[in-house]
Parts: C-alpha cells; sequence; structure tokens
C-alpha cells in the first residue's frame, strides 16, 4: 500500500503549497472530488478480492481523515494568515495626538474662591451676594462710617451717578443680609470691590470674601479659631503661623487685622475682622445685648497670589490666555 | 506718624531693645510700618574744629586743615571740601575709622603732605545725601565728643500707622502713654508751668460758633526775636518726624503739637486788626493760605478773622498775610479745640491735608489747649526772647465733646473675648491705661478721659482690655456650637456648576473690570447711556459696562496681539443698567469664541468657529431646557447672523456673529461669536421626575421637507410640533439639504419622527396616518412637499 503513502505525502505537499482558498479547494478535489485519486481507489475497492477488502478499505479511510485533517488546518493556516493581513492592512500609528477637543479652564481667581467657599460650606457658611453699585448708606453708613468720617479716607472711593458708590468692600452684603435674616447668620459673600488705587499689589477692581457669623455667644475666640484654621486649610500647612493684631475698623469693635506668616518669615495682612460693633447691628435692628458675632474680610486676590507664586496682581486682571491655562 | 524712637524714650523708657519694643507697639494695634537707624553703624568720629587752614603745596584743589580735637595736639588733615573754613566745626574721622561706604581712615601721605584723618560730609556718614561740602556742626559741641553722640545718631526713625480712632496717639506723650500701658514701664512727661505774665497787652476774642470753637486760648508774646535760630536738637527732632524747619516761632509750633499733639498757630500781631473773631465765613469772602492756595470761601468753613479779614481756616491752615516773619516782634499764640465735625471732609473737599488739620478732625485733647500754649510760650522765650501777656482761656463748657461714663461688665468682657479674665487682670489694664475707674458692684465704671475720642461704649473698653491683655493671649480655640446643615436646593444649578459646564465643553473663564470705556460702549451700541463714573483711575475705564462684551472683546484683542490663533472665553459677572429708579446689576454670563472651530490639528478639517458652534454648546449648557433661537437684530451683530435666545419659551440673551463694522473697528483678523445669557436662566432647574420606560416598539419615519429657503427650520419644527398626535414622541431636524434635484430657492428639510404608544403596538395604518398628517400640515402651513 505504500502508494496509498505516496497519495498522501503527495497532497500534504500540494495542500501546503496552496496560498489561497480558491487553489486549496482546487487541491482537494483533486484527492477527494468526485474524480479525485482517493475516490477512486474507493471506487477500485469493488475490485478487490473479499478477503482484501476490508484491510483495503480501512487504510484507504485512514488516509482520507489524514488527508481531511491536512486540509482543515491549511485552511485555517489560510484564514488566519488572512486575517493577519487584514489586521496588518488596518493598523493605525497610535503615536499620532488624538482628535483635540479645545480645554478650558477657571480662572484662578475662581478656582481660589471655589476653595474658600467649600471649606467654609464644611463649617457651615452660606454663600451670599449683593450689588457692586451700592448706596452711600449700605457701604458706609449702616457700616457705623458718617458723612466726612475719617475713616472714608482709608478706602478711595469710586463715586457713579445719583450719589452711588462702587462698592469699596463687601461688607455692605453683611448689613443687606442681616436685614432680610434674624440671627443665627453664618454667610461669607464673595465678590467684586472697588478702590481707587493702581500698582503691582492694588488693582483699582478687586476681590474680597467678606465673612458673618452672628449668634448669641459668637466670640472673638471664634473667629481666631474660623479664620486660623481656614487659613492652615487653605494652605494646607498645620504649622502656618497666624497673628490678630488690633486695628481698627468702624464697623467692628474690637478689630483685628489677620497676618500670615510667609516664605522668609514677614508677616503679611491677609483680612480685616473683628465682633461686629452694636450700632451695625443695631442698624439692622438686632439687639447686640442678645447677639453677637464676628466678620472679616479677607483678600481672595492676596490669597491667590500666595498658594501660586504670583508677585503681580494685575495679572489676573490681563487675562492673557498663556497665563490662564496654567490653571487647569 | 514719623517720630524719633529716642525723644519717645525721654518720656517712657521700657527695658526693651528698639525691635521689641516696635513689636510690642504694632501688637497693640500702633502698626510700625517703618523702623529704620538713623544712621549706618560708624565710629572714631568725633566733633573737630578747623583752627588754621592753608593751601596744599602741591594740589590747588587741596588745602591743609588743623583740627582741634578737644586733645593736646591738634591733627592735620587734608581736605578737598570746598566750604572748609576756619573755625567751622566738623564731623573729623580719626585714624581707624571705618565709615559707613567701607572707607577705613588710615594715616596717609595727601601728594606729599601727612594727613591724619578726615573730616567728613553728611554723606559720607550715611546720614543725609548732601555731599557738597563739610557737614557743619552747631559750633556749641564739646570737640572731641564722639559725633554719633552730638548728633543723637543711635537713633531709630520710626513710622506709624496710626488709625483714624487713634488721634491721641499723634503725639510723643500720647505715644508714650501707650508705651507705659503696653509695657508698665513709668511715664515722665514734660513739666510744663504757668510762664509768668510780664507784659500787660491782651488781644480781645470773640467766638461767634462755640459749638465749632467751644475752647480758645491765646496769648500775646511781645518783644521776641524771631530771627533766633531753632536750637540744633529741636530741627533734628523735627526732622525726624519729618517737618522741616522754617523759623524759630513756627518750629516751636510744630514743636508742641509733635510732643503735646495739640496743634497752635502764631500770627504776627502787627497785621491784626482789633479783637479775634471766630465765625463762619461769609459768601464771597477769600482768603490765601500759607501754601499759596487762594479759597474761596463757603459759609459752611469755619474762620479765625480778625474784625476787618479772614485770617486763617480755624485748625487747617493759616493764612498768607498774618504769617510769622523775620521782623515780627509780637506773636499772637493760639491753641484752640476745633470740634472734629466742623474740620471733617473739609480738607478733601478742598484738595490737600495738614498736620492741624489731620488731627482736629480724628479729635484733640480739648482740655491740654491751655498747656499747649503755655508750653509754647516758655520755648519760645527760651529762644527768642520776649515777654508773655495774660492768658485768654475761652470755654463753652456745653459745646465740648461729651463724656459720659461708661459701665463695663466683666460678663461681657468674658462673652465677647471668649476668654476668662478675672477683676484683677481688668483693673490693671484700665490702671495702665491712665482710665481711672469706680466700681458698682462687678462693674467697672469709667468716664473717657478728653484725650480719647475712641471711648464711647462698653466695647469700646472691652477692646482696651483685649489689646492690652493681648489678642495672642487669646486662645483660638472654638468653643462647641450647634451646627445645622446648609440647605441644597436641587432645583438650582450652583454657579459653580454653570462655570464648570462651560469649562467642560471647552470655555476658559476670564475676569475683566467692571468698568470700560465708554467709546467701546458706544461703538458696540451707539444708542447705549452707560452709568458714568465720575472718579475713574483711567481715562479708558469711564463707564459701567452694559454687557459683558466690551471686557471680552479687550481680552480678544490682547490675546491676538499675542498671536493667539483662537479663544474661547467666557465671563460670569454683572452688567449694569439705568432703571427706574436706580439702576439694574443683573448677573450674566457672556462668551466669545474665535478662531478655528477646534484646535488646529491632523484629524480634522480646519474651519472657523461659526454661530452653530456656539449654539450647540449653549444647548449642551442648557439642556434638559430647551434653547431656541430666533433672528433678531442686535447693533454690535451682523444683521442675517444674530437671534434672541429663548429658553424654554423665555427670552434669556442673544447670539450672533460680531458685525463686519466692529471686526475692522476691534482690527481683528477675523469675526468672532458672541453670546451673553442671563444667569438665573442658567441656575434654574427641574427637580427630574422619574417615569418607567414604554417597553413598546418605537417607529422611525423620516420626513423630507422642501420648503423655501427663507422658512426658518424653527417655524416648521414648531408647527409640526404643534400638529402632532400624542405617540410622535420626537420630532428633530437631522439635515439640511440644498442643490441638485431642488429648485433655486427650496431647501430640504430633512426631519426625523419617532413614535410610540405606550399601551400598544403601532399598526402600519396608524403610521401611515401620522406621517400623512404631519405632511399635510407641512404643505398646508408652508407649501412643503415631499423630496423625491
Amino acid at each position: 500500500m505504500s502508494d496509498l503513502a505516496t497519495l498522501v505525502a503527495q497532497a500534504r505537499t500540494e495542500f501546503a503549497a496552496c496560498s489561497d482558498p480558491a487553489a486549496l479547494e482546487n487541491a482537494k478535489a483533486r484527492y477527494l472530488g468526485k474524480t479525485g485519486a482517493l475516490t477512486d481507489l474507493l471506487k477500485g475497492l469493488g475490485k478487490l478480492s473479499a478477503a482484501e477488502r476490508p484491510a483495503a478499505g480501512a487504510a484507504i479511510n485512514v488516509a482520507k481523515q489524514e488527508l481531511e485533517t491536512a486540509l482543515n488546518s491549511r485552511r485555517d493556516a489560510l484564514a488566519l494568515a488572512r486575517l493577519e493581513a487584514q489586521l496588518a492592512a488596518e493598523a493605525l500609528d497610535v503615536s499620532l495626538p488624538g482628535r483635540a477637543r479645545g480645554t478650558g479652564s477657571l480662572h484662578p481667581l475662581t478656582r481660589v474662591q471655589e476653595r474658600i467657599e467649600t471649606l467654609f460650606h464644611s463649617l457651615g457658611f452660606a454663600v451670599a451676594d449683593g450689588p457692586e453699585i451700592e448706596d452711600d448708606f449700605h457701604n458706609f453708613t449702616a457700616l457705623n462710617t458718617p458723612e466726612n468720617h475719617p475713616a472714608r479716607s482709608m478706602q478711595d472711593t469710586f463715586y457713579v451717578e445719583d450719589g452711588m458708590v462702587l462698592r469699596t468692600h463687601t461688607s455692605p452684603i453683611q448689613v443687606r443680609y442681616m436685614e432680610t435674616h434674624q440671627p443665627p447668620i453664618k454667610i461669607i459673600a464673595p465678590g467684586r470691590v472697588y478702590r481707587v488705587d493702581s500698582d503691582a499689589t492694588h488693582s483699582p477692581m478687586f476681590h474680597q470674601i467678606e465673612g458673618l457669623w452672628i449668634d448669641r455667644d459668637v466670640t472673638f475666640a471664634d473667629l481666631k479659631a474660623v479664620v486660623t484654621e481656614f487659613l492652615r486649610r487653605f494652605f494646607e500647612r498645620d504649622d502656618l503661623k497666624v497673628r490678630f493684631r488690633p486695628s481698627f475698623f468702624p464697623f467692628t469693635e474690637p478689630s483685628a487685622e489677620i497676618d500670615m506668616a510667609f516664605g522668609d518669615g514677614r508677616w503679611l495682612e491677609i483680612a480685616g475682622s473683628g465682633q461686629v460693633h452694636p450700632n451695625v447691628l443695631r442698624a439692622v435692628n438686632i439687639d447686640p445685648e442678645v447677639y453677637q458675632g464676628f466678620a472679616f474680610g479677607m483678600g481672595p486676590d492676596r490669597l491667590a497670589m500666595l498658594r501660586y507664586g504670583i508677585d503681580d496682581l494685575r495679572v489676573f486682571y490681563e487675562n492673557d490666555l498663556r497665563f490662564l491655562e496654567q490653571f487647569r | 506718624m514719623k517720630l524719633s524712637e529716642q525723644w519717645l524714650r525721654t518720656m517712657c523708657n521700657p527695658p526693651l531693645a528698639s525691635e521689641a519694643l516696635c513689636e510690642g507697639l504694632t501688637m497693640a494695634g500702633l502698626e510700625v510700618e517703618e523702623a529704620t537707624p538713623a544712621a549706618p553703624p560708624f565710629a572714631h568720629v568725633v566733633v573737630g574744629r578747623i583752627a588754621q587752614i592753608a593751601p596744599h603745596p602741591n594740589a590747588d584743589r587741596l588745602r591743609v586743615c588743623t583740627v582741634d580735637i578737644g586733645a593736646a595736639e591738634p591733627l592735620s588733615i587734608v581736605c578737598g571740601a570746598p566750604n572748609a573754613a576756619a573755625g567751622l566745626t566738623v564731623p573729623c574721622a580719626l585714624e581707624g575709622a571705618e565709615l559707613p561706604g567701607g572707607l577705613v581712615i588710615k594715616r596717609a601721605t595727601v601728594r606729599g603732605v601727612e594727613s591724619r584723618g578726615m573730616l567728613c560730609s553728611a554723606k559720607e556718614l550715611g546720614i543725609d545725601e548732601d555731599a557738597s561740602g563739610l557737614l557743619v556742626l552747631d559750633s556749641a559741641l564739646e570737640l572731641g565728643t564722639p559725633v554719633r553722640d552730638a548728633l543723637a545718631l543711635d537713633d531709630t526713625l520710626v513710622t506709624l500707622k496710626i488709625t483714624p480712632n487713634r488721634a491721641d496717639c499723634l503725639s510723643i506723650v500720647g505715644l508714650a502713654q501707650e508705651v507705659a500701658s503696653i509695657t508698665g514701664a513709668a511715664l515722665a512727661l514734660p513739666r510744663v508751668d504757668a510762664t509768668p505774665v510780664t507784659f500787660d497787652g491782651v488781644r480781645a476774642v470773640r467766638v461767634d460758633a462755640p459749638e465749632a470753637c467751644p475752647r480758645f486760648v491765646g496769648r500775646l508774646i511781645d518783644g521776641i526775636d524771631a530771627q533766633r535760630p531753632t536750637p540744633g536738637w529741636m530741627v533734628q527732632r523735627l526732622a525726624r518726624s519729618g517737618i522741616r524747619s522754617i523759623s524759630a516761632v513756627v518750629d516751636v509750633t510744630n514743636y508742641v503739637m509733635l510732643e503735646l499733639g495739640q496743634p497752635l498757630h502764631a500770627y504776627d500781631d502787627r497785621l491784626l486788626d482789633g479783637s479775634i473773631v471766630v465765625r463762619f465765613a461769609g459768601e464771597g469772602e477769600t482768603l490765601t493760605l500759607l501754601n499759596g492756595q487762594v479759597l474761596d470761601l463757603t459759609a459752611d468753613l469755619l474762620m479765625v478773622c480778625d474784625e476787618k479779614k479772614p485770617l486763617g481756616l480755624a485748625g487747617i491752615m493759616g493764612g498768607e498775610h498774618s504769617g510769622i516773619a523775620d521782623d515780627t516782634a509780637r506773636v499772637y499764640l493760639e491753641g484752640a479745640f476745633w470740634a472734629p465735625a466742623v474740620i471733617q471732609g473739609k480738607m478733601r473737599r478742598l484738595g490737600f491735608t495738614s498736620d492741624a488739620g489731620y488731627r482736629f478732625e480724628r479729635g484733640v485733647d480739648f482740655n491740654g489747649c491751655a498747656r499747649a500754649v503755655e508750653r509754647a510760650t516758655q520755648l519760645i522765650l527760651q529762644i527768642c526772647g520776649g515777654r508773655a501777656g495774660p492768658l485768654t482761656n475761652l470755654m463753652d463748657e456745653a459745646a465740648l465733646p461729651r463724656r459720659e461714663p461708661v459701665r463695663v461688665r466683666p460678663a461681657r468682657v468674658e462673652r465677647l473675648l471668649g476668654v476668662s479674665l478675672d477683676d484683677a487682670a481688668i483693673a490693671t489694664v484700665f490702671t495702665r491705661l491712665g482710665l481711672p475707674f469706680t466700681r458698682e458692684g462687678a462693674d467697672f465704671v469709667i468716664t473717657p478721659p478728653s484725650r480719647r475720642f475712641d471711648l464711647a461704649i462698653e466695647e469700646d473698653f472691652v477692646e482696651e482690655v483685649a489689646r492690652i491683655h493681648g489678642f495672642d493671649n487669646i486662645p483660638a480655640s472654638p468653643r462647641p456650637h450647634v451646627a445645622h446643615m446648609l440647605p441644597d436646593p436641587e432645583a438650582t444649578r450652583p454657579r459653580r456648576a454653570v462655570k464648570r459646564a462651560l469649562v467642560d465643553l471647552g470655555w476658559q473663564e476670564v475676569i475683566t473690570f467692571s468698568f470700560v470705556s465708554k467709546a467701546t460702549e458706544t461703538a458696540l451700541d451707539p444708542a447705549v447711556q452707560p452709568i458714568a463714573v465720575r472718579n475713574p483711575i483711567a481715562a479708558h475705564l469711564d463707564v459701567m459696562r452694559t454687557s459683558l462684551l466690551p471686557g471680552l472683546l479687550e481680552t480678544l484683542r490682547i490675546n491676538v496681539n499675542r498671536k493667539a490663533p483662537r479663544a474661547r472665553i467666557f465671563e460670569l459677572g454683572r452688567i449694569f443698567r439705568r432703571s427706574d429708579p436706580g439702576f439694574d446689576q443683573p448677573l450674566r454670563v457672556g462668551g466669545l469664541a474665535y478662531g478655528p472651530a477646534q484646535p488646529e490639528q491632523w484629524g480634522e478639517p480646519t474651519r472657523d468657529v461659526d454661530f452653530f458652534d456656539v449654539k450647540g454648546d449653549l444647548e449642551a449648557l442648557l439642556a434638559p431646557a430647551a434653547l431656541t433661537t430666533e433672528r433678531a437684530a442686535h447693533p454690535a451683530l451682523h444683521p442675517g447672523r444674530s437671534a434672541r435666545l429663548l429658553v424654554d419659551g423665555v427670552e434669556a440673551g442673544w447670539v450672533g456673529e460680531l458685525h463686519p463694522r466692529l471686526v475692522s473697528h476691534f482690527d481683528l483678523p477675523r469675526a468672532a461669536v458672541v453670546f451673553e445669557i442671563a444667569l438665573d436662566v442658567l441656575t434654574a432647574r427641574h427637580l427630574p421626575a422619574g417615569r418607567a420606560v414604554a417597553r413598546t416598539p418605537v417607529v422611525r419615519r423620516d420626513l423630507a421637507l422642501v420648503v423655501d429657503e427663507t422658512l426658518p427650520a424653527q417655524a416648521l419644527l414648531d408647527a409640526l410640533h404643534e400638529a402632532k398626535p400624542k405617540h410622535v414622541v420626537e420630532l428633530s431636524l437631522f439635515d439640511v439639504y440644498r442643490g441638485r434635484g431642488l429648485t433655486d430657492g427650496r431647501k430640504s428639510l430633512a426631519i426625523l419622527v419617532l413614535m410610540q404608544d405606550t399601551s400598544r403596538t403601532l399598526t402600519d395604518a396608524d403610521i401611515d396616518a401620522t406621517e400623512s398628517h404631519l405632511l399635510a400640515v407641512a404643505r398646508d402651513r408652508f407649501g412643503a412637499t415631499l423630496r423625491q
């Protein structure tokens, strides 16, 4: 039966030589098709004797299975090669940049403001707001700073029409809030403020964040605790040195300037603060014998400068996109 | 307030180094802004006198001085100073002296002549910029005295920032009182005795406005020599307080003001006519002030006058006419108390300040007038000679500031400060501050002294306790408070979420000035009437913005000038408009898109941003609220590419392409697309209401409707929405086609129709009927045909 072995070997060689499915199917027909070599052998079985026939038949079947196995394996191999070729053809230059979309960011002062709001929110301070064109009453008089008071010269005021001013601080928001709310009051009020001043550390428009906490027993010690903790959390430095220094604001008594130690050990003024003056409480019909508390006005622009290492306040308002994009 | 530390220490000298003293002042509320040494370090420089002077044998510009330094043997010193002259008393640096510039003095031979030291200019000693010649010293100084001692150079020049409530600290005496309070050191105030009256001349005084001048003290001093030099020590103390020496009498008035805090004024008596009259100015009167300014007087200005004319602006500045001259022989010295309310605001209005006005508007000790006049008399007599006349001392007690006793409750002190202080500690504070008190039960009862204008209510005294006890000694420890949760309204989108949504859509936040240029406002809208800023910081920031557009355009202009190819910027802020009454200041969000729609890249073809890019971002920002736009004119926008924004049908702002006229006005290479929208529209939300999703099948049909080019797509969509049966759950435009197959002036709007009945499956008949119905609506309303 060496013919059979030769046939199988020959078929294997032919299958292996086929480089595409059509050639392989043609090769298959030459062996396993109706007139294929192996089919012919099967047909020839009838000519054999009854004694020879079983063995010969079995041998041919074995050969046929061998051929079918070889055929399938070649089919798989060709399919795989085809897939691989296709995948290779589909390959991308994955090093190309992604399809670009513009990206934006918050202004650094907003970033700082949100950070401040978040920290005070965690202590239960709500956010309040108020107008920027203010009347004299809310910006000064209700804050215990009557007309011609020398304290008015502490803040160079922008005047608009009808005797109205651009608010010089966020403190009028205190007054407006207390006019419409009863204690306990616990708010912060961020916003734009305006003073006639312009140099590397002063902008005619800048920001303040007012804080106000009025209840039956809110003390100066609470003020120290809240603001000190805030500054430490804001700068993420538990060893930050903060000092409270006596000062004067017409709307607080006692009044304190709040300084923070930075870099070279110098003190930098960061906020004005104090216990709300009884005249301010009386002006909004809150009884100072029953309620008391503190207020502070902080400069978020300065906090942003310290936090992000910026030494000229004006860059915040220049809005060079290359500067702003650093705060993504 | 500037002062010499040494002067302060003559009245209160705590055992503290200069730095510690300054720290103490700062922490008591008297902020030390600056403390600089009067002179840099140097030694071995003594007072010398040029005994003889001879030309240098080998140099024209040098001379050889024989200098007496009080030692047995004089020194021979070569000197090039132009003012070197025999008899001059000058600083002499000895061998071994090291001068501030680093120069070390050695015995030297200068062009063949031995020189044993150096005569110095003020600049060489680092005490002044004057390098023009030798520093000339007072000839009365003892020769050989170290110059540091002779000129009191071991001193610190302290600049204090005195808050407006502490006028009592605008004097050495007041500051010494503070230092004593802070440190507990002894206080030694200058002794002022009444000067014996040796001249009987009196000038009558009439106060017509006692409420404005509750106290008037004055006297004549006759027979003075006004040309006598002011003593060096006084000149120096004045200089260290920043006051230039003028003449002895004027210097004395300034000196006493610095020392005691009471401003004084001296008149040349020969120029006064009749009585002195204190009255408010009459209309039409004028006065030339000492600073040369000519004032047209108004009826609210308080004047010191004689019977014929105004002499000076009371408490603020004297007149030029009656000032002290070299030949003044008789002086009228005035020391009054002017009511702060009368002085306040006047200097600001008149546009100048004076040391006197600065003090009077804050409050001067109304019981210190006579003492100050006596002190000045004493000094004038010492320096200029003369005889003092009797003191005029007028007072209207009822018009003096009231000083009511104040009750201070120790419990209140604790309640306000949050720290427990015992009575003894509180009593110590008041004693140190020189505030005499009595006790009534637990309370302290204190009548504020006449020098303090900041103590009127209990809280003022609580502050004093805190200040002297030390803010540092109040613990930063919160007491337990009941914590309340804050409301968190879910149907309101916080501002920060609006900003973040824009940032996530690729927009960059900017913050621009609320004041802008009127020219820009007018360029954007010729009819605009912005609110004017009366005192703008710069001419181009003269009005309040009526929209966010000026700031956005200015930001774009700056960035385009710096070669930025693309910008997506937004701002959240107020705009300012007139309203009746008053002003309207709504919060708005404005944006500007410029340059390529996407950053230039390989993956997308580059095209300029357009109206629909921005509208798409606004739709995303507003979702789920429905944004629609309708054509509307806006003065700053391209008339064919501008629209009104409607959110759920309510007008909310505008969007559009910048008008070509403004593109060239702002020098932009290409147009920008801009928008502005009311913030409250962006923050308003609905609380979502969930409902189950129906499982019946959804059927899609597309309708391509051919309509006139001029028909706004929204009109068609609105009509279909209005007419649609309930089972049409979505109607949206997904394509616009023009061109082949369509006649000119027609366009095809492809509309996707989703149908679903939540209770049953729709039949083909239902679907066909719906499609026909919608088509019929489009045909009947707009002449639409189905695209073939």
